[in-house]
């Protein structure tokens, strides 16, 4: 049987697609559907028990405030005012309610509220641009800049500035951690050179990248008064997170099994040759492994970066609902909460995804 | 002159104190297009004389000369089959090939070198699996790959070390065959490196034997006078045969027992005597 040699090209796009379709398309079979049936069962039944622990917790906690209004009114007041304060949080009035943990309840609503409030923001925004269509298309005729939106953010829209910032940080992240791990993984002498600049910056922390980062950047930005947050925001988070990408590719670069480095010498490749052909590709999964654990911490730093540079992100949005100190902000709180932990888990497993596509079994390979 | 010359090797790890001497006055010259085997023990420096002739260390003192030059660095000239096939498992059967003769051949066009790719992973019988990855080829598959990659190039000597060492007697004695059947097609020279008297026997022209380090050095030559193509089961029955691999077993037999001759440790005996069943 004769078959043609595939180089790269043809070869590589179905191995890529592979484990991605093997993810997608779910495969049925009779005897899997039991055992599946009974891990998706212990999955809800978790969920629930968790949100009735939950109901039950903040239940206590709002007699407990209730109770204690009631007591201070009897106190201070006396029996008159104390009625009045029952039947004030009896009623549900937004003016005497206790302000603690929200139950499951509650931040359903919010939830719903909040994407109410997208629509009719969105809403605005369409009116708002259909309005304007004429006058911008004016300005811009003249020469000028077309005037835009500026209202309040939606939720949507803030957790999308979110995401976006982290990407920009990822990216960031990647392009100076990979090509400098690959840089000081060649050369030893490099490494020593670089080794205390990363055991030193490696623990600082996320508040203090931001400041550096704030002092140099306000600078650069000096005289012109456009927004600078996001770009603050996405240097600090590249900067926090890139240093497991640049120690994991440092050491995958220098740790390349001897084996595949005498192959390399036997057929006499070129230095390019041998890096890209033979020690990148045999420190990918380390690579790899480092930029997940990137992403993860950039997603977990974004919050306390977003938060001090004042960036239209799920960061400030926590912060601002804490202070607001309305009735719905802490339900409001605990929805971002909520909305953070989905979107981190869900960024990692799509690193998990590419990880795992890009890997090769070190040992069965020799 | 000799195609391939080891002059006074010595090869030295280490530094000061802790320096060991792997191999000591190594003297070997091979002539061209003759298959010689060096055997010897696990760890008495066969891959580091390998190395050495191949161009992947240099020797501590001493020189390796080939077609008279100086060895300084690896060639294409010499093919070199690792004991643990060293294939990249990131790239497939075709792939690995395809490597090695783009670098042995930089100026021909795509579909001379594709041909070649072909044409040697069908000399080690591989077709159907070209598009396969080392992970899923058994061990014999590997080494054949290892191989072809090896042979794709046109190197003018094949260094093989340990080459069939990790794998089962039946696929062994395949792969022997197959490696004979290449090599008397165009009878290059070959090195071979083993651990098996009896596949140095079966294989070689030469067989020099490697005393055990630390200061590991080559003993005296044996001779193969058999006739080629040989029968692996008329050889057991041929007194030459016979007469060889005695000999060689009973020179490797001699240093390994004067290897443990050397120590000197005397066993304390515990003092017992068998019970009597029977009063």
């Amino acid at each position: 049987m004769e078959q043609e040699i595939t180089l790269k090209k043809e070869g590589k796009s179905m191995a890529f697609l592979k484990p991605l379709l093997a993810k997608v398309t779910p495969k049925f079979q009779k005897a899997d559907l039991l055992p599946s049936l009974k891990k998706a069962g212990i999955t809800v039944l978790s969920i629930l028990l968790f949100l009735g622990l939950w109901h039950l917790g903040s239940k206590a906690l709002y007699n407990k405030e209730a109770n204690f209004k009631i007591e201070k009114a009897l106190t201070e007041q006396g029996q008159v005012a104390a009625d009045a304060e029952r039947a004030c949080i009896a009623s549900g009035d937004s003016s005497c309610q206790p302000n603690t943990l929200p139950s499951p309840t509650q931040v359903w609503a919010s939830l719903q509220s909040l994407i109410a409030d997208h629509k009719v923001i969105n809403a605005d925004k369409a009116a708002f641009v259909e309005k304007m269509a004429a006058t911008n298309a004016k300005l811009v005729a003249k020469g000028k800049t077309a005037i835009v939106y500026t209202g309040r953010a939606s939720f949507v829209d803030i957790v999308l500035t979110s995401i976006k910032t982290v990407f920009a940080g990822f990216l960031l992240a990647l392009l100076i951690a990979v090509p400098i791990g690959v840089i000081i993984g060649l050369s030893p002498s490099l490494r020593s050179a670089f080794n205390w600049f990363i055991q030193i910056f490696k623990p600082v922390s996320p508040v203090v990248w931001y400041l550096l980062v704030f002092m140099i950047v306000k600078t650069l930005y000096i005289g012109d008064s456009s927004d600078n947050a996001f770009v603050i925001s996405f240097i600090s988070v590249g900067l926090c997170a890139m240093w497991a990408t640049l120690v994991n590719t440092a050491m995958g670069v220098s740790s390349v099994d001897k084996d595949y480095i005498n192959v390399a010498k036997v057929l006499k490749l070129g230095t390019f040759q041998k890096v890209f052909k033979v020690i990148l590709p045999s420190s990918l999964p380390l690579i790899f492994t480092g930029l997940r654990i990137t992403l993860s911490v950039a997603w977990m730093v974004l919050i306390a970066i977003e938060l001090l540079a004042q960036s239209q992100g799920l960061g400030l949005f926590v912060w601002e609902e804490f202070q607001n100190g309305a009735n719905d902000s802490n339900a409001k709180i605990i929805v971002a909460m909520f909305v953070i932990g989905i979107i981190g888990f869900l960024l990692d497993q799509i690193m998990l995804t590419v990880q795992n596509m890009v890997s090769f079994n070190k040992n069965e390979g020799v | 002159m000799a195609y391939l010359e080891l002059n006074n090797i010595y090869k030295t790890y280490g530094e000061g104190e802790n320096a060991t001497e792997v191999l000591s006055d190594i003297n070997l010259s091979i002539e061209e297009g003759e298959f010689v085997a060096i055997v010897g023990f696990t760890g008495s420096g066969k891959t580091t004389l390998v190395n050495l002739i191949n161009g992947l260390i240099k020797p501590t003192s001493g020189e390796v000369l080939f077609k008279g030059e100086p060895v300084v660095d690896t060639s294409h000239e010499r093919g070199v089959i690792f004991q643990n096939y060293s294939l990249l498992p990131w790239l497939t059967v075709g792939q690995n090939v395809y490597m090695a003769v783009k670098e042995a051949f930089p100026k021909e066009n795509k579909a001379f070198l594709k041909q070649r790719v072909n044409d040697y992973v069908a000399m080690v019988s591989l077709s159907p699996a070209i598009n396969k990855r080392p992970k899923e080829l058994s061990g014999g598959m590997r080494q054949r790959v290892a191989v072809a990659r090896a042979l794709a190039m046109n190197p003018e000597m094949i260094i093989m070390d340990e080459p069939l060492g990790a794998l089962d007697a039946l696929t062994r004695g395949n792969l022997q065959d197959e490696i004979l059947n290449i090599w008397s097609q165009d009878k290059r020279t070959a090195l071979l490196i083993t651990n098996d008297v009896d596949e140095g026997i079966y294989m070689a022209d030469r067989i020099i034997p490697l005393k055990p380090g630390p200061n590991a050095t080559l003993g005296p030559e044996f001779k193969i006078d058999i006739e080629r193509p040989r029968d692996k089961t008329a050889l057991n029955d041929n007194a030459n045969f016979k007469k060889t691999r005695n000999a060689i077993i009973e020179y490797l037999m001699d240093i390994g027992e004067e290897r443990k001759s050397v120590s000197n440790e005397t066993y304390e005996l515990p003092d017992l005597a068998p019970k009597s069943f029977v009063a």
